[in-house]
């Protein structure tokens, strides 16, 4: 089974058995709805964004461990992120994801929690579960 | 009939995925094929690869031949009156978008009905969905029972003299349903409408009799039944295709060609615009050869045997929840308390075993029944009783470790 912890960290399952922001905001926010066609996993993101800056974050959604416990991650990483910040880290994610990130550049980016998801790269059929909160971000914070 | 000597026959089957011996449980998205199917591919490529119905060489006469041989298979198979209905596709939902475009575009109108079911496919959903947008005809479906099973007296109630059109599948591939599509094809004829079947999930599972059933419309595909992928059929009756618009204008498929108008040939190879896929058509052929050389009926009994072990086995299973009728085909689309569908899909993956997980094309169904994806295992004459321990002890496993990493 170490291929298998590979992909489900304890952390992962933390933030899919307790997810962090899981909800909505009453008053107006940045919202992005995004699903994955192919397995029908889907994701309501909000952002507050405030003079270039993303103040708070809250999902709602249904999908697998690996794409609700990656959206808890992205909500609390990118709290407090400037916009271009918050754009980098989704670009550095992806391509993680695609296994063409570097080390030193990883270590550098200081991920926390999110690391645990590198395992994913291992699980090409799983990509696409990790990715779609951070493609929802990437698309609310450019339009 | 004999599975662990039927699975030799099919090379794909005898490795090892992630370090276990590869339990194929995904049939019902593709079947495997047998040796014979690979066999008649390759010696078609090998020893008489050419265009049909215009060589007057050798190799065209052979390929034309093996090419109209298999449709002459075909309308055995399905007991057509003639192979003037039997119409090369590249598969059902090709042979569903024909009826649409072809036929239903051009017959219904506005104030008509065209009747489906929530059960379907997208593939029988979406070109119906669309061609009553496009005509203005309403939608219409006929209720489910309880376990999502399409009942006669539903159809009875919902199909009116303003329906033209029904369009069923004949097994469902989520639930294994086997919907009364000949009882159906009834009420639909005693009120002058036509019936669409999608029998993508039937023609590899059970006896399909055109006749018997008497559809007006049956769609099914080769690589469910160990066939190669991209051939399909589309049966018609003749007077409903003589009635059908072409969908494809090209090559092949004329009869005379003027600078402003043209006329096509006749049935079927009006249908079948350009260079027809005559490999594909070949293997279907062998792959019907194969079917017939087992027996429907007993690949039918074998499979019931299978699917009620599974059944069995699987309720066994605590927190698993089974979609779907007792009486089925041989499928079992289940949930599990402890973890996703996806994620169950990943675990038993490292173990070698191969499900399907997700809305199955099925995404009204998936709302129906109130999930946003299940899991599904799916069975063929080469699956064993063994094939099914495996999956179950995968399934205990996904459990232990996903109760295990929450606790």
């Amino acid at each position: 089974m170490s291929s298998l912890d590979d992909l489900y960290r304890r952390v992962i399952m933390d933030h899919y058995q307790k997810p962090r922001n899981r909800g909505e905001f009453e008053d107006g926010a940045l919202t992005v709805n995004m699903n994955n066609p192919t397995c029908g996993d889907r994701i309501q993101l909000q952002m507050k964004v405030e003079d270039g800056k993303v103040t708070d974050a809250r999902f709602t959604g249904e999908g697998c461990s690996i794409s609700m416990s990656s959206a808890s991650m992205m909500t609390e990483a990118i709290k407090g992120l400037e916009v271009d910040e918050a754009l980098a880290r989704a670009d550095l994610f992806s391509r993680m994801m695609k296994g063409e990130a570097s080390e030193e550049e990883i270590e550098e980016a200081d991920l926390g929690d999110i690391e645990a998801l590198q395992g994913v790269s291992k699980f090409p059929a799983r990509i696409k579960c990790a990715t779609l909160a951070w493609k929802a971000m990437e698309k609310g914070l450019r339009e | 009939m004999n599975a662990k000597e039927i699975r030799e026959l099919f090379p794909i089957l005898n490795q090892s995925v992630n370090g276990h011996p590869l339990v194929y449980l995904d049939s019902a998205a593709t079947s495997q094929k047998p040796v014979q199917v690979i066999e008649a591919v390759d010696r078609y490529y090998r020893e008489y690869n050419s265009n049909v119905h215009r060589g007057v060489h050798t190799l065209g006469t052979l390929a034309t031949d093996g090419y109209e041989g298999a449709r002459e298979k075909v309308r055995t198979f399905i007991n057509a009156k003639e192979t003037a209905e039997v119409i090369f596709t590249r598969g059902t939902t090709t042979s569903l978008n024909f009826v649409a475009q072809g036929y239903a575009r051009n017959f219904i109108e506005e104030g008509d009905e065209i009747v489906i079911t929530e059960v379907e496919h997208h593939s029988n959903f979406i070109p119906w969905q669309q061609i009553a947008k496009q005509t203005g005809a309403t939608l219409k479906f006929i209720p489910l029972a309880e376990d999502g099973t399409v009942t006669v007296q539903a159809a009875e109630q919902t199909i009116t003299s303003n329906t033209k059109l029904v369009a069923i599948g004949y097994v469902s591939n989520v639930l294994g349903s086997i919907n009364p599509v000949k009882e159906i094809a009834q009420i639909v004829h005693r009120h002058g409408g036509v019936i669409v079947v999608d029998g993508a999930q039937a023609a590899p599972h059970l006896k399909v009799d055109v006749q018997e059933l008497d559809c007006d419309f049956f769609a099914f595909s080769g690589h469910k039944m160990a066939g190669p992928t991209g051939i399909g059929v589309l049966y018609g009756k003749r007077t409903l295709l003589e009635k059908m618009e072409p969908v494809e204008y090209g090559g092949e498929m004329i009869d005379f060609v003027d600078l402003y108008d043209s006329t096509w040939k006749e049935l079927p190879w009006k249908f079948e615009g350009g260079t027809p896929i005559i490999a594909g058509a070949i293997g279907l052929g062998a792959a019907i050869d194969f079917v017939e050389s087992i027996g429907i009926d007993a690949i039918r009994e074998h499979e019931h045997q299978l699917v009620t072990y599974a059944m069995e086995r699987l309720r066994q299973i605590d927190g698993l929840k089974i979609y779907g009728p007792e009486e089925r085909s041989g499928l079992v689309t289940f949930t599990m308390n402890e973890a996703h569908p996806h994620d169950i899909a990943t675990v038993l993956d490292t173990e070698g075993i191969a499900i399907r997980a997700g809305h199955h094309c099925c995404q009204p169904l998936m709302k129906w029944l109130k999930v946003s994806s299940t899991a599904r295992a799916s069975f063929y004459l080469y699956n064993t009783e063994e094939d099914i321990d495996a999956l179950v002890k995968g399934l205990i496993k996904t459990k232990e470790y996903f109760g295990n990493v929450f606790s």
